[in-house]
């Protein structure tokens, strides 16, 4: 029931907002919605955390404590990125850069792209996991579009090529896996059931596994942005409207790493062997490299924020990749912390372009002075992401570096080199930003800063003290994860 | 064994994943949208033939519905969709000037070569009666992965895009007699609102650059 509810929900607030989107207060209300989603995917992760994983709708949908972080996560900052779209989008239409109808289509696209994201985390059969997670690039497409300026024509292009390429080898790999499974489990619907899957996972073929984990790691890989493959996400970032930079960020990107983590256990299963931790760390290490040397010579302020995602991305993808209940607990904190403190960097960054009517950080100057709180909040965010202590950033990286000492100590000098360069870069560019003589100045509508601090505020109190259901919440998962 | 398994059954479904593959490679030589057009529809034609066949083998009556989709989607909906969009954008005429079409021709055929190498164990492992052609809709996938790599204008590439579809659908029926009819109708919406989205974005994409050719794509390259 309650699981109807966190789904529904959405689906319900799409529809209203197809109609009554472009009205005044069709933000108010899109922001009320996604606060019922939130309200019941709590709810749902009280039980959780109260009874076990729970199976409902017959076998249809589950959820256990991996993902119901992830749900009450991708609720919550559904939640605050609506808030913050509230103001961001009056401000752009004011600017005259979005009118009636793409209001309608933007608020209704929003909801149906969360309740993809909720779809997919929630689902038992990992071909809905499939399905959805395609439904999310469909739903984020238009948006990424949405200014239909150039740029923002052919980055959604580009998203909607390579992630579609990109995903239906994900689902080559889902084929190869209902194979394996459907020998054991026989053929009919369960054999694509995760609660299933997990139970024959060391009686799967290891050959075929082995093929299908490639396929899924290519797939599933090239939506979580791991270099080769993430030559869509800088585009589809920068040319967006900043609340789906946020949303795709902080939550879609964890969405695709949980579809692909969910694939590894069943292959460590039936492997017995570290393929799949191998292939996840060589991936996780080459994008953390790539990702931090190209942002050295980025211009467009989104665009950097957005490299710096496929860093942590490719963090947390070495984590679980090392394996072992530390370093997966590390790379599920990981994941949290980076999810709320990008989307914040996101949020300040919109409204500072907003400002400076422009998105080339050459021509941003003086936020401190023009409006400090703002310029506090991109500086607070800068720090958290960049792993300074007491920010929950640096508690994760932290815990990822020791583990790497132990457990593959030859990458720790990579990473350490990659948290530095990343370090260099965004901090002079955020100094510049920040920095520097200006006039106060004023937005014709005042800026959302309540979720950037709200998130900041939620970073701060994970660095300085896990709650102890949270962390016993974080070591169920990554016990089962393994 | 299933109850209808003969020789000839198995013999026919082998001879439409050779026409399967036959097409793909013909998508990859085409130039004018039209026939790529054609040669998708008769690629969906083929396949759910081959799924109706499958079927019959081997009395799964999941996969009867699934031809009947397939037919439906891929041979009339989609192609009609395609074909009025062109005459509508007026790009019936356009011709892709494709550079170096024997290098791509011996590109596909180590395609083949590559994929049949690794469905090899796979096929070793399946206890369907076609499970020999897994390696040919692998190989569709890739061939049309690589029409798309080598085009320019954005009505092929989503001709490739929905040809990678069919040899999805093609190694998923011959390697397991068809998903679950949930995931596969998931699919089906899936190809469906994309559809949706890439006629609008024919548009978009019409209005801002008065073609639609993409090699005027090129602001994204530097930063």
């Amino acid at each position: 029931m309650l699981v109807f509810f966190v789904l529904g929900v959405p689906i319900f607030s799409s529809a209203v907002m197809a109609f009554t989107g472009h009205r005044r207060w069709a933000s108010h209300l899109n922001a009320f919605l996604t606060l019922g989603t939130f309200s019941a995917s709590l709810v749902l992760a009280l039980e959780v955390l109260r009874t076990g994983p729970i199976l409902a709708w017959g076998e249809t949908f589950y959820v256990d404590s991996f993902n119901v972080f992830l749900v009450s996560l991708t609720a919550f900052v559904g939640f605050t990125t609506a808030l913050f779209s509230g103001p961001y989008m009056r401000i752009e239409e004011e600017k005259g850069r979005v009118g009636a109808r793409i209001l309608r289509l933007y608020h209704s696209a929003y909801q149906i792209f969360l309740f993809t994201m909720l779809l997919a985390l929630l689902s038992n059969n990992l071909g809905i996991l499939w399905v959805s997670l395609e439904g999310a690039t469909l739903a984020t497409v238009l948006l990424v579009s949405l200014y239909r300026t150039r740029a923002s024509i052919e980055a959604a292009w580009k998203y909607f090529i390579l992630c579609g390429v990109g995903i239906a080898q994900a689902l080559f790999g889902t084929i190869l896996l209902y194979f394996a499974a459907e020998k054991i489990l026989g053929s009919g619907g369960t054999a694509l059931l995760w609660t299933h899957l997990f139970q024959i996972r060391f009686q799967l073929e290891p050959t075929v596994l082995k093929i299908a984990f490639v396929f899924l790691l290519v797939g599933y890989g090239t939506k979580v942005g791991l270099v080769p493959l993430h030559n869509w996400l800088p585009d589809a970032h920068a040319e967006g409207p900043t609340p789906i930079s946020a949303v795709l960020s902080g939550l879609l990107l964890n969405v695709a790493l949980y579809a692909l983590v969910r694939g590894k256990i069943l292959v460590d299963g039936a492997l017995q062997s570290n393929l799949a931790s191998h292939l996840m760390i060589g991936f996780g290490l080459l994008s953390m490299v790539v990702a931090v040397f190209s942002m050295i010579r980025r211009k467009d302020v989104k665009r950097l924020f957005a490299y710096s995602s496929i860093e942590h991305m490719g963090i947390a993808t070495f984590a679980f990749g090392l394996g072992g209940p530390l370093a997966t607990f590390a790379a599920l904190l990981h994941m949290t912390v980076h999810s709320l403190t990008k989307s914040s960097i996101f949020f300040s960054v919109g409204h500072a372009a907003q400002i400076a009517g422009t998105q080339q950080m050459e021509q941003i100057r003086g936020l401190m002075k023009r409006v400090p709180r703002l310029g506090w909040g991109l500086v607070l965010g800068a720090f958290a992401i960049l792993g300074m202590p007491p920010f929950g950033v640096f508690a994760s990286e932290f815990l990822v570096l020791t583990m790497a000492m132990k457990e593959a100590a030859w990458a720790t000098p990579i990473l350490l080199l990659c948290l530095a360069v990343a370090f260099g870069v965004i901090f002079f560019r955020v100094q510049n930003m920040v920095l520097g003589d200006a006039s106060p100045d004023r937005l014709s509508h005042p800026p959302a800063l309540f979720p950037v601090f709200v998130h900041l505020g939620l970073v701060l109190l994970l660095g300085v003290f896990l709650p102890p259901f949270l962390a016993h919440w974080y070591q169920q998962a990554a016990l089962f994860i393994g | 064994m299933s109850p209808h398994a003969s020789n000839l059954g198995i013999e026919m479904v082998n001879l439409l994943g050779a026409f399967l593959l036959l097409l793909a490679f013909a998508m990859l030589a085409a130039r004018r949208t039209l026939s790529l057009i054609r040669f998708f529809a008769m690629q969906g034609f083929f396949l759910s033939a081959s799924i109706f066949i499958v079927a019959f083998l081997s009395g799964e009556t999941n996969l009867y519905y699934s031809a009947l989709f397939t037919f439906a989607l891929k041979v009339i909906l989609l192609p009609y969709i395609l074909k009025e969009l062109t005459l509508r954008l007026d790009i019936q005429r356009d011709i892709e000037t494709l550079v170096n079409v024997p290098v791509t021709m011996i590109l596909g055929i180590g395609i083949v070569v590559f994929s049949f190498s690794l469905a090899a164990p796979i096929s070793e492992a399946a206890s369907t009666v076609t499970r020999s052609l897994i390696g040919v809709g692998l190989a569709c996938v890739l061939l049309s992965f690589l029409a798309m790599i080598t085009r320019k204008k954005a009505m092929t590439q989503i001709i490739g895009f929905l040809a990678m579809e069919n040899g999805l659908l093609f190694s998923a029926t011959n390697a397991t007699y068809g998903m679950p009819m949930v995931v596969e109708l998931g699919i089906a919406l899936d190809v469906l609102i994309g559809s949706i989205i890439f006629g609008i974005f024919f548009f978009q994409i019409r209005e801002t650059f008065e073609s639609l050719d993409l090699k005027f794509f090129e602001k994204l390259k530097e930063e």
